[in-house]
């Protein structure tokens, strides 16, 4: 009744290629943003910054490098974590050496630091394909992890091992450091997810995108037709490691600000950010982001439910208790609706389009 | 000048100086790839089966283990144990082709991937929940001693293991050549349809693979175990026994041992004469390096299936 296209005629391609085709959609996506930029910061306090939205913020954009890589261009890899500490540590080295250098800039320089690290391990893919690149992409995450741990140039050869955002504003507002406020690093963060989304919303419509799930979908016919895979595929490791590295930049400087190579271990990001993919749907945007909502608040909820209702569980059994609870859910996720959480929200669409008369 | 000589005069050098030596390094490699090729069996076995890359088979290991040192620590008598954490391996095995493997037939092999993590962390959780999460000491009375022949320094232990992963191997591959389950095993691998149409039952298959997976992770898990004690980090050794896999192939048995050996010698002799060049610690991700290069010249291992791409 209220959500339907009927009546909303185009007139011409434009509008019809438009992101939201339907005035209702526009609408919605508004107040999303809305509540986002003005409701959010409104209400949350700290805990709730620091510990639950700025980490969904860097992990869907993690979510959608992932979703480039392995969602739409279908290259599966296990190394999302090794590309972040990339990002991290390029932007931690290039800002301790050019303090004056505005940090935005910086986060763009490591980014692309990041891409070119990405193609490098993603040469291997023109020759690897399926669970062989996986387990070479595994290759990347512990070589990578090995080179911060080991070579004490890229943290600056400090004694604990440890790099350290250091304070850095951007139009007067201090962004990262221990003394940035989290708002100022909410905004950031958000502003860099918005941007992100769009633009690897308008990539993957566009003739990047088409060669990505062109390759995807069979990568021997894809090549007769006319697609060059090296280039796709390279372009896909390429803006996938962009967008990794930024999260990992983002992840370093306005969330954790302090992290060791523990922090993009294998089963701290790569796996997750793997989870977020998958549960959020292969080849989506939105399903990415709604993934990172997911996987980012279950072992919160998990964590704070029991003592809510009156349960209390010792430390080392409830870890546990969690971990059995998470793999149960991902299982039934997977067997419930295996395309994921987007496909939940079309067909949730596809439902109110026609309440109340479904006939 | 002096880069090139620590990276490839000085090693050789030293491998010619002292050959004893070498051979110890070698033959301690072998013993380590053995262990390798344990885990890594049993990930070939479901692949061939089902299609199905299991992530879990490492915390199977630990699961195993858990359980027998836990029967053990009630004074449960080892083979009664072991009998014991068979059958419950056998019921997992059941369980998880009935809730988990039936209803996702058809999906993507990505999925059923992501599913064997989510059963992974299922398997790690439980095992520590009803067996506890310390470190124990599983001892199954094999003696472990040291001796020397030729000046080459040997230990029963490993001995032992390497004799028992000889058996286990040459028990499979009856298993799988002689006996009609293993004939059915084999179509199964070969063809999921044309299997369906001579009349195997799948699901029964199923279960009987992920059985012998889980027969394969306990006896990786006793060896494991009995070396290095049970706890949460032998669930991390099916990350060891991934370069294997890609070395040697996901679909082949043979290609599961000989990886295996050839990763535990090049693990061992990179460590040995090549760690302290490159400052310690590499034996994380050398394998994995090792098998990627390895992998450009040959995409499918060095036994896969030969791939045909056809559109």
């Amino acid at each position: 009744m209220f959500y339907r296209e009927a009546g909303q005629f185009k007139s011409s391609y434009q509008a019809d290629q438009a992101i939201f085709p339907i005035v209702q959609d526009r609408w919605f996506m508004a107040l999303v943003i809305a509540v986002a930029f003005v409701f959010i910061p409104f209400f949350a306090d700290e805990y709730w910054h620091q510990a639950v939205i700025i980490p969904f913020l860097i992990m869907s954009l993690a979510a959608i490098g992932l979703n480039i890589l392995t969602g739409y261009a279908g290259l599966v890899s296990l190394g999302t974590g090794a590309f972040m500490a990339v990002g991290g540590y390029a932007t931690y080295k290039i800002s301790t050496a050019f303090p004056e250098l505005n940090i935005i800039i910086v986060f763009f320089l490591a980014g692309g630091i990041t891409a070119a690290v990405g193609m490098v391990f993603g040469a291997p893919s023109l020759r690897i394909k399926g669970f062989y690149l996986a387990v070479a992409t595994l290759a990347a995450q512990f070589f990578i992890l090995w080179c911060f741990n080991k070579v004490e140039w890229f943290f600056n050869y400090s004694p604990s091992g440890t790099i350290t955002a250091p304070p850095r504003e951007v139009f007067g507002i201090l962004i990262s450091g221990p003394e940035a406020e989290p708002l100022a690093r909410y905004y950031t963060c958000l502003i860099f997810l918005c941007v992100f989304a769009l633009a690897a919303k308008n990539m993957v419509r566009g003739h990047v995108g088409r060669s990505w799930m062109a390759i995807r979908d069979m990568d021997i016919a894809a090549e007769i037709i006319g697609i060059r895979p090296l280039q796709t595929k390279l372009s896909a490791f390429g803006i996938s490691s962009f967008y990794c590295g930024i999260a990992g930049a983002l992840y370093v400087f306005c969330w954790l600000g302090s992290v060791e190579t523990e922090a993009f271990d294998i089963l701290n990001v790569s796996f997750p950010v793997l989870f977020m993919v998958i549960i959020g749907g292969l080849g989506s945007i939105l399903g990415s982001i709604l993934g990172a909502a997911f996987v980012t608040l279950l072992p919160i909820f998990l964590t704070n439910a029991p003592p809510m209702v009156g349960l209390v569980i010792a430390a080392d059994l409830a870890k546990h208790v969690e971990e059995i609870i998470f793999g149960l859910l991902i299982m039934f996720f997977l067997i419930v609706e295996p395309h994921g959480l987007n496909r939940l929200w079309q067909i949730a669409k596809e439902k109110i389009r026609q309440w109340p008369f479904p006939y | 000048m002096e880069v090139f000589n620590t990276f490839f005069i000085a090693p050789f050098a030293d491998m010619i100086g002292s050959p004893i030596f070498l051979l110890e390094v070698v033959i301690g490699g072998i013993l380590a790839g053995i262990m390798y090729s344990l885990v890594a069996l049993g990930f070939v076995l479901i692949y061939k089966a089902s299609g199905v890359f299991n992530f879990a088979q490492g915390a199977m290991v630990l699961f195993a283990a858990l359980t027998l040192v836990g029967l053990m620590e009630h004074s449960v008598p080892l083979v009664l144990a072991i009998l014991v954490t068979l059958a419950v391996m056998i019921g997992c095995a059941y369980l998880i082709e009935r809730w988990l493997l039936r209803p996702l037939v058809n999906q993507a092999q990505i999925i059923l991937f992501m599913a064997t993590i989510g059963l992974n962390f299922v398997f790690e959780g439980g095992g520590q929940i009803v067996w506890g999460s310390n470190v124990k000491k599983l001892d199954v009375g094999i003696p472990e001693k040291s001796f020397e022949v030729g000046g080459v320094l040997l230990n029963t232990f490993d001995l032992t293991a390497a004799l028992v992963a000889a058996v286990l191997v040459g028990f499979l591959a009856i298993f799988f050549q002689k006996t009609s389950v293993g004939r059915a095993l084999r179509a199964v691998a070969d063809d999921h349809q044309a299997a369906l149409a001579v009349g195997i039952p799948l699901k029964t298959i199923w279960v009987i693979v992920w059985s012998v997976a889980g027969f394969v992770a306990l006896v990786a898990g006793i060896m494991w175990g009995g070396k290095a004690g049970v706890s949460f980090s032998l669930a991390l050794i099916a990350l060891k026994a991934l370069p294997v896999l890609i070395l040697g192939g996901f679909e082949s048995v043979p290609g599961a041992i000989i990886g295996g050996l050839l990763i535990g010698i090049f693990e061992k002799v990179s460590e040995v004469y090549w760690g302290p060049a490159f400052g310690g610690a590499i034996e994380g991700w050398f394998a994995y390096m090792a098998a990627l290069v390895f992998l450009m010249f040959r995409p499918q291992g060095l036994f896969g299936e030969k791939i045909i791409e056809r559109v």
